[in-house]
């Protein structure tokens, strides 16, 4: 094989004279943490809300969060961003959609990128709340109801914070999905990691070392997040209960 | 104190309940019993609106249950129930689930809720676990402090749903002692249980039923000496020759 490596391309001033080619991969990694943080704080609070509705005893509001549900996980990830990137705009009204296709492209592309990311991992955590809340022993529903606590107080101090706790580990699953989908969000423009990744490709002519980096960039990344996660399980864990001391 | 008029349940095609008809006056202990499957745990949700019923009405405390202007969380933050499975907030200190309803429901200073909360627990020998978790105390205690929790809201009466169904042998009789003490300081007490011994010392009047139906409802002394119906022979001549 007569591949030419050169780890030193790195360190290289980049193309357009700014920065160096590490640079480039800085602000990737940048830019797909601010996306993904940004779309994962959106899609547990939503998530949780919708996941709360689909287990309350009223019809219209269960139903209308199982369509959500459907709706944003059985639509590929990949159709969804072009839907929020070129479609939506459109159908906004006349004055807003000029503003908006107006702005910074890489505002607009952000912005795009976070709702779909959002919205699309929001139907998977309103899944796995559901599940924790669902769980959880029947009983704790009567216990906090008989003690005169009204539903939504019901849901607020008894039933949340036991089911959150259950499913910590499958929200660390969905956290770390955010990040490695987030490179679905390069096919709109948008630099973040896997983008500056085959720019730096086509600049370089140096792919192993371009993706090698990448793919060390996102390990990194997801270790950070998993790392974090345990340690957000262990400070949760509730003592004489499953699965503690 | 609870009037219990004409209540029938069902689901979908299965009668739960038919036309029961009883109550408990104020500061009486009535001992509910029968056979598994006869309605008796139906009957006792029904009273604070945990289970929605058909036909029929339930008073507490002068306030109708099935009307649907009745602020249910009001009516039952009053009205104390004690579960089989004990149902603490596992992720909450025992103080803490002695307070969290004084707090948030009844509105009380933090300082004044941990005290109501401490006498409590002394009162039901757990003073020394106040700050242990629900996983960490036995199924007794953890009993216990469910009725301390109960006790804590200030209830007008308490209704309690098999409180030593779920329990190992050697822990029923230091709930049936709270419960005693309870008893005999007046608390108007509605029991699920099929402690008969504990029925023989405190209750006033047991409540037989079988099949979703009421049929017996007799004071103490008459029950247990020449109960009425044939059913309730049966069921007492099984249960107690143990």
């Amino acid at each position: 094989m007569g591949y030419h490596w050169n780890w030193g391309v790195f360190l290289q001033p980049s193309a357009t004279g700014s920065d160096t080619y590490l640079g480039w991969m800085i602000s990737g990694v940048e830019m797909t943490v601010a996306l993904s943080l940004s779309a994962w704080v959106i899609a547990l609070l939503l998530g949780a809300v919708v996941g709360v509705l689909r287990t309350v005893p009223s019809n219209v509001l269960s139903g209308f969060a199982r369509a959500y549900v459907e709706l944003f996980r059985n639509i590929p990830l990949l159709v969804q961003l072009f839907i929020w990137y070129f479609v939506l705009p459109e159908l906004l009204p006349v004055s807003l959609g000029n503003a908006y296709k107006q702005s910074n492209p890489v505002v607009q592309q952000f912005l795009s990128a976070m709702l779909c990311l959002a919205l699309f991992t929001s139907a998977r955590v309103a899944e796995q709340v559901r599940s924790g809340i669902n769980s959880l022993p029947r009983g704790q529903k009567n216990a906090a109801l008989a003690i005169g606590f009204t539903l939504p107080q019901t849901y607020r101090y008894v039933m949340l914070p036991m089911a959150f706790r259950l499913i910590v580990p499958p929200l660390t699953s969905e956290f770390l999905n955010i990040l490695k989908n987030s490179a679905v969000c390069s096919t709109i423009g948008l630099l973040e990691l896997t983008a500056q990744g085959r720019q730096l490709l086509d600049y370089t002519a140096q792919p192993y070392e371009s993706f090698i980096a990448v793919t060390l960039a996102y390990l990194l990344l997801n270790t950070v997040v998993m790392f974090g996660m345990r340690w957000v399980e262990a400070r949760m864990r509730v003592p004489g209960y499953i699965g503690s001391k | 104190m609870i009037i219990i008029d004409n209540v029938s349940k069902r689901y979908g095609d299965f009668q739960v309940l038919t036309d029961c008809t009883t109550k408990v006056g104020k500061g009486e202990v009535v001992v509910v019993c029968g056979p598994s499957g006869s309605g008796k745990s139906t009957l006792i949700k029904c009273v604070n609106g945990l289970e929605p019923f058909h036909r029929g009405e339930i008073k507490v405390n002068g306030v109708s249950v099935g009307d649907p202007k009745t602020v249910l969380a009001k009516l039952r933050a009053h009205v104390g129930m004690v579960f089989q499975n004990f149902e603490l907030f596992p992720h909450m200190t025992i103080m803490e689930n002695l307070t969290v309803a004084q707090l948030k429901v009844l509105g009380r200073e933090k300082a004044e809720a941990e005290e109501r909360g401490k006498q409590l627990l002394d009162r039901v020998g757990l003073g020394a676990q106040a700050l242990k978790y629900p996983g960490q105390l036995s199924g007794g205690q953890q009993q216990r402090v469910a009725i301390a929790r109960a006790l804590a809201m200030d209830p007008v009466c308490m209704l309690f749903d098999e409180p030593t169904s779920a329990l190992d042998p050697e822990m029923i009789n230091e709930v049936l002692d709270v419960m005693t003490e309870l008893a005999q300081e007046g608390m108007t007490m509605m029991c699920v249980t099929h402690e008969m011994g504990f029925a023989r010392r405190v209750a006033h009047r047991v409540v037989f039923m079988d099949h979703g139906c009421i049929v017996e409802d007799d004071a103490k002394e008459a029950f247990f000496a020449h109960p009425s119906s044939e059913r309730a022979r049966q069921f007492l001549a099984k249960i107690l020759h143990h």
